[in-house]
């Protein structure tokens, strides 16, 4: 029998309805961060949602928020709204893994830059969520620490790698997360449990503090419940930082404005395309119903659709598969055993090094690790990674003719439901194809929403819709987003959490 | 493309510095292999007209003021070390014994 996890009460609230009781003094930040931190200790067993739970820090922020609104302060849109963090942000005096064994126990010296701005919002800081190991998977059964059940079924993967931050969500254990997508990793798991998650225009977030796996795909991203919860958070954690060399330069888009917007005005005058390639064959015919009715709730509220063809995207995944294990193999040899981390003491620094990184590292880092340093050695470079790099070329071409005929690009975001654990351990090829709707975003650098379609299948399990834009234009994700999610709201399809908030059943 | 056996794993291994275990290069060689066969379509593609994209939004010369910022001490920098001593990082050995 399908075991889910549901929730009633304050955590049940939206961050924005958070942001909205604790202006008007309806309720404490001390009140809401309690209530979210009880439900992670009563939950949390059965979701494991979390690495390490930041309960007295999370109190100390939340009391200071209300004597500072108590005496008349001016504070930040979301104070006080309490916040869990994905494991691969580094934390001072909070330990840091990224999911891995490597790094057990380590405890930073300083903030990632988008924990100092969570930290500078005044948000509470709940703890730090589960990861496939250095964001390497799509079902957090990579992790170093045990896999994340989805609350949905807790039989069934959160999705990956962020599935920590999107399980905690969706388990009402936290109203915003913050997570990190390299092929997917923000959007899948978003997908997969009902909840929205955003990746911004590469460079849109600084990555100063975040520990790398590919470094020309790696962003940080909002996750939420609803699309304007997801727009309040990017605007704290997005902008420019100067630690970071490919952060943006400019100011971050009016995301919550573009937000309200949508779901007030809808999408009338814009052109939304279907993206060919990211649908048919490997979709599951639920899946692909929810979305063609998103696709239509968007044309009711004023959008014209459209199809466009992006014949390179059938590469891919394979560019991806290069690219990113190259690149991995470089930003993991950090791990070495003599600044930081686990080391398994031999006779020579080398010996130490390959014993340490030996039982360090899971399967999936040394599978990446390996496929990385074989593409990059003598004689192969050109053929896999100067090959790869060319295909980037291609994937771009094909979205700059796209964005020419649309506004934005629209597919579901990942081809199933949430998958049984276990079930794809044994097969990381069927594995990497769940993210073969988000890596386009990721190769091109281009900002790309998954936001919920629905309930599908004979299991009723989460089915995601995602939305891209061009460079730069995050704003446009939000004010789409923001006008399916009202249009599927007032057609009872969502937001799709409530279904585990209310009464159990 | 050539497939990764067994002696090639444990050769590329060595390069990333990674012990395998012989039941580790036996499943890695399957895995890899059929990995690097489905990825080999990348050079089917692209032909030498088209250039290579490193980075996807297009930067240069990223400068920032040459100012002193506030940094970690050594004290700082030394606490996650394995082994520390003298505020230097401990190694064993670093050359191997023909050296």
């Amino acid at each position: 029998m399908t075991q889910t996890v549901k929730a009633s009460g304050v955590v049940t609230s939206t961050a924005t309805e958070m942001a909205a009781d604790l202006a008007s003094g309806e309720r404490t930040s001390v009140e809401i961060t309690q209530a979210h931190l009880d439900r992670i200790h009563e939950v949390d067993t059965d979701v494991h949602a979390f690495l390490y739970v930041n309960d007295e820090e999370a109190l100390e922020t939340a009391a200071s928020v209300d004597e500072d609104r108590a005496a008349g302060k001016d504070l930040p849109a979301l104070a006080g709204v309490p916040i869990a963090l994905k494991d691969v942000m580094v934390t001072r005096g909070m330990p840091t893994t990224a999911g891995s064994r490597i790094l057990e126990k380590w405890i930073p010296q300083y903030d990632a830059t988008a924990v100092r701005r969570v930290r500078d919002a005044r948000m509470p800081i709940l703890g730090k969520t589960n990861m496939d190991e250095f964001a390497m998977g799509s079902s957090t059964e990579h992790s170093g620490y045990g896999t994340t059940h989805n609350p949905w079924d807790l039989d069934r993967i959160p999705g990956g790698s962020g599935g920590g931050s999107a399980a905690s969500l969706a388990a009402f254990e936290a109203p915003l997360a913050v997570g990190s997508d390299t092929g997917g990793s923000i959007r899948q798991p978003a997908s997969v449990t009902g909840t929205v998650g955003v990746k911004p225009t590469y460079g849109g977030v600084s990555r100063y503090g975040v520990i790398a796996l590919a470094s020309s795909l790696d962003q940080l991203g909002p996750c939420g419940r609803t699309v304007e919860d997801a727009a309040m958070l990017h605007e704290v954690i997005g902008g420019h930082d100067p630690a970071d060399a490919t952060s943006i330069d400019a100011p971050v888009p009016g995301v919550v404005e573009a937000a309200r917007h949508g779901r007030a005005n809808g999408v009338k005058g814009l052109t939304i395309a279907v993206v060919k390639e990211l649908g048919g064959e490997g979709y599951q015919d639920g899946v692909r119903d929810r979305f063609e009715e998103g696709v239509e709730a968007l044309r009711a509220a004023g959008a014209t659709v459209t199809e466009v063809s992006c014949p390179s995207f059938e590469y891919a995944l394979a560019a991806y598969y290069l690219i990113l294990p190259s690149e991995a193999s470089s930003n993991l040899a950090k791990f070495d055993a003599v600044r930081f981390g686990m080391r398994i003491e031999k006779e020579t620094v080398e010996k130490t090094m390959s014993a340490t990184r030996a039982a360090g590292f899971g399967d999936e880092v040394k599978r990446r690790i390996i496929l990385g340093t074989y593409a990059l050695s003598a004689g192969y470079y050109d053929a896999y990674y100067g090959s790869a790099q060319k295909v980037r070329t291609l994937i771009q071409r094909d979205f700059a003719d796209a964005f020419a005929k649309a506004d934005v690009l629209v597919s579901p975001t990942c081809p199933t439901t949430p998958f049984r654990i276990g079930e794809k351990l044994e097969d990381p090829l069927s594995m990497y194809l769940q993210d073969i709707a988000t890596i386009p975003a990721n190769l091109a650098g281009i900002p790309g929403m998954s936001l919920p379609s629905g309930l599908a299948g004979e299991e009723n399990l989460p089915a995601g819709f995602q939305i891209l834009a061009p460079a730069h234009e995050d704003a446009r994700l939000y004010r789409v987003g923001a006008a399916l999610e009202a249009a599927l709201a007032s057609a009872g399809q969502v937001p799709l959490t409530r279904h585990l908030a209310g009464a159990e059943s | 493309m050539p497939s990764l056996d067994r002696d090639e794993v444990a050769r590329v291994a060595a390069l990333a510095r990674i012990d395998l275990s012989e039941s580790e290069r036996d499943r890695l060689s399957g895995q890899l292999s059929a990995i690097v066969e489905a990825v080999a379509k990348v050079s089917e593609v692209a032909g030498n007209d088209v250039p290579a994209t490193s980075h996807p939004i297009p930067m240069s010369n990223v400068h920032r003021t040459d100012e002193i910022q506030p940094s970690l001490t050594q004290e700082q920098a030394l606490a996650g070390a394995p082994q520390k001593e003298d505020g230097r990082f401990t190694v064993p050995q670093i050359l191997g014994e023909e050296a």
